[in-house]
């Protein structure tokens, strides 16, 4: 546990470190999630030595956004305010968006002969 | 015998208590969800915020004091975002052989997410710092606070819209798709993972295993597009 726990911060913390002293617009833990997958093509034991601690985080990642959530209690004035803009914004974006990523997908699918067979 | 009063001033000013509420809350919320059948819009992240907004009003803590025990938890999601790494390495062998595919969907749902929840909002007079918030709310959370920290958003606002992003996705996503004729397992999947990120995610390996596949896929590569796109999106709009 302790070597997969400290293979995640390392990732982590290189990550954060390339980050900020170049700049880059990816945050540090994503940069990281980026360099993990660059030590499992490097040395694939590592994957199953990350495999357990990287499922139990996994495992309850909802839990992880409950104290962030939370902070909506500063906000409630300004979700009062804007709550029907912000409501549409919401539900529009994400059904164009699930309806513009299942129609790009068969399309290219279609185009390039990589369509399912039992589809 | 010390009194209530002392010991509970004691008590709510340190890390503990609110750390276990945090815990519990989620407990809770995780109970309703299994006992209402999972359905998507019973989301336990929901109920937990709600019940803990709840009991901060009635005893009068401030989030600063609450944070100081709940930041425990908030600290993994660096490295829950780091482990993202291990579902993105599993799929790998399947993406190369949908590669096209794959990145015109990822191209076309991440963009399409972002420019239209900016555009929406700003039409409706949205500015500043929510719509900044707003920006990378198809992302998963980790990653989208992040972005939204960078952009001069405020990541709990977020947080928040990330979770009604998701359980709006995960209640949409299948009468949706039926509507458009998509049969193809792994397009529904990809564009739920993207839209909707990991409650999209859990919602899309009830219905198909391959579909819940290609949406962990598409909920990892959209949190390292979103990180690219949102900032030079967000410039259009402000």
């Amino acid at each position: 546990m302790i070597p997969a726990l400290l293979t995640l911060l390392l990732s982590q913390l290189a990550g954060e470190t390339l980050s900020r002293a170049l700049s880059l617009p990816l945050p540090g833990p994503v940069l990281g999630m980026l360099l993990l997958i660059a030590v499992f093509a490097a040395f694939p034991k590592a994957v199953d030595l990350v495999r357990p601690v990287a499922q139990g985080i996994l495992g309850h990642l909802s839990l992880l956004f409950v104290p962030a959530g939370t902070g909506v209690v500063g906000h409630l004035d300004k979700l009062a305010a804007q709550g029907l803009p912000i409501f549409l914004a919401l539900v529009g974006s994400t059904l164009l968006a699930i309806a513009a990523g299942a129609l790009a997908f068969t399309a290219v699918a279609r185009l390039t002969g990589t369509e399912e067979p039992e589809a | 015998m010390t009194d209530f009063a002392e010991i509970w001033s004691y008590l709510s000013e340190g890390p503990l208590l609110w750390l276990t509420a945090t815990l519990a809350a989620y407990a809770m919320g995780d109970a309703c969800f299994r006992a209402a059948g999972r359905k998507p819009w019973v989301n336990p992240v929901l109920i937990a915020v709600l019940l803990l907004a709840l009991l901060l009003q009635i005893s009068g803590t401030s989030y600063a004091t609450y944070f100081e025990g709940a930041q425990f938890v908030h600290f993994l999601l660096g490295p829950a975002t780091v482990a993202l790494a291990l579902p993105l390495w599993d799929n790998l062998p399947r993406l190369r052989r949908v590669l096209l595919p794959l990145a015109a969907a990822l191209l076309a749902g991440s963009a399409t997410a972002v420019v239209s929840a900016l555009a929406i909002a700003s039409a409706m007079g949205v500015e500043g710092e929510i719509l900044a918030s707003l920006a990378p709310k198809s992302a998963t959370a980790p990653v989208a606070l992040g972005i939204s920290d960078r952009l001069g958003g405020s990541p709990t606002l977020t947080a928040v819209l990330v979770i009604l992003t998701g359980i709006i996705g995960a209640i949409c996503t299948t009468p949706l798709l039926n509507a458009l004729r998509i049969r193809d397992w792994r397009a529904r999947g990809f564009a739920t993972g993207v839209a909707a990120h990991g409650i999209g995610t859990a919602r899309a390996f009830q219905v198909n295993a391959t579909a819940g596949a290609f949406a962990g896929l598409g909920m990892g590569l959209n949190a390292v597009l979103t990180a690219f796109l949102a900032p030079l999106i967000l410039r259009l709009f402000q």
